[in-house]
């Protein structure tokens, strides 16, 4: 198969897969981002303490195509760097790895950001951020390209999304 | 008696000195295999995994140490002595399990009400070289203004985590910066600063609240 067919095919593909995905979300997540197979649901973030310098990001990602994509990058207004860490708390120790080689979204998976396991560090934060906020990043996939999300900051100590958010239409 | 080994004396000899060095052999192979369980365990982070509570005997845990604190001033184990104290071992460019730790005693300092002047709450860091007072200071604004946090010389700050047997590990990351691994279990002790109790990461609100409220007898 020639590159242009290959490329052809796994567009036809990502069509078909990509409409029917679209119709079961539009009703329980509105605030979704697409970028081709891609979908970013409910981005937030935590406030951060006085003179902090990382930030934690948090989100579902969603591969609705047939290939595998990779999370390889990404970026926020408020901090110099963009990295994937998977932390875990086990016997009483808190470790971290950074995840390298982009974090894989299987076909028809997704991929949970969240508090105790897989999360987006802002690093070298220029300021504090605080509840209520939004903060404007990118995320860059392989093979989706970039797309642009919204967070929304909770509390310090916040578990999951803010719920007073019903985000971007 | 014409035919089989006939065992001499001297072959029965030697068969002992041989099972004899084997056996010498065995014991050292497994010593050294012990001690090298042992090293790992507690130079490489695993600490002996949590020291563990008994009735009969109390595990030694705060040891003598010599730090800074968020204002500057030099405190020592003897400084905390006089109330239950809950030491927690973190660093301030920790995204999720230290802000949100500090917050949660925050909210059993509130939930304690008056009884919490009676305890104190000690955040140490394990990233001296970042984590400067003024810093801590800083940080310390966003929770229960009763929490001090601690700070020293990297070897200062070595000799406490050794008393408190915490385990911390610098881990890399991208443009020569690192993260910090390190034990996150909250350790409280009496006012002696004997071990009481030690409140794991996942414990639930009520659990670790409770741990408290032991602690300051209530």
């Amino acid at each position: 198969m020639n590159p242009i067919h290959f490329g052809a095919t796994a567009f036809l593909l990502a069509g078909l897969f990509a409409v029917p995905a679209g119709f079961a979300t539009a009703q329980t997540a509105p605030e979704a981002y697409r970028a081709g197979s891609i979908m970013v649901e409910a981005p937030w973030s935590r406030a951060t303490p006085g003179g902090a310098k990382v930030g934690g990001g948090y989100m579902r990602i969603t591969n609705t195509g047939p290939e595998p994509d990779r999370l390889v990058g990404g970026s926020t207004a408020v901090a110099e760097r963009f990295e994937v860490h998977r932390s875990t708390v086990a016997d009483g120790v808190a470790r971290m790895e950074p995840v390298t080689g982009g974090l894989e979204i299987a076909p028809g998976k997704t991929v949970e950001l969240k508090p105790g396991t897989l999360h987006a560090m802002f690093v070298n934060l220029r300021q504090a951020l605080k509840p209520g906020d939004t903060v404007k990043g990118t995320l860059v996939f392989e093979k989706a390209g970039t797309v642009a999300i919204e967070y929304v900051v909770g509390g310090i100590g916040a578990q999951a999304a803010p719920a007073h958010v019903h985000g971007h239409h | 008696m014409s035919t089989g080994i006939i065992e001499v004396p001297g072959m029965i000899a030697l068969r002992i000195i041989r099972w004899t060095a084997w056996a010498l052999v065995a014991v050292v192979l497994f010593g050294a295999g012990a001690i090298a369980l042992g090293w790992l365990q507690v130079e490489k982070l695993g600490l002996r995994a949590q020291p563990t509570v008994t009735s009969s005997g109390v595990p030694a845990v705060g040891g003598p140490f010599s730090l800074i604190n968020h204002r500057g001033e030099r405190v020592t184990q003897d400084t905390f002595k006089g109330k239950p104290t809950a030491y927690f071992f973190g660093f301030t460019h920790c995204p999720e399990v230290c802000p949100t730790t500090l917050f949660e005693m925050s909210q059993h300092l509130k939930e304690l009400g008056q009884d919490a002047d009676r305890l104190n709450v000690v955040f140490v860091t394990v990233d001296p070289e970042r984590d400067t007072p003024e810093l801590l200071k800083t940080y310390l604004e966003s929770f229960d203004p009763r929490i001090v946090a601690l700070t020293g010389t990297p070897e200062e700050m070595a000799a406490a985590a050794k008393a408190f047997r915490i385990g911390y590990r610098k881990v890399p990351t991208e443009g020569g910066d690192y993260m910090m691994d390190h034990t996150s279990s909250v350790i409280v002790t009496d006012a002696k600063g004997d071990l009481v109790s030690l409140i794991d990461y996942h414990e639930d609100e009520a659990t670790a609240l409770a741990k408290l409220k032991k602690a300051l007898a209530l």
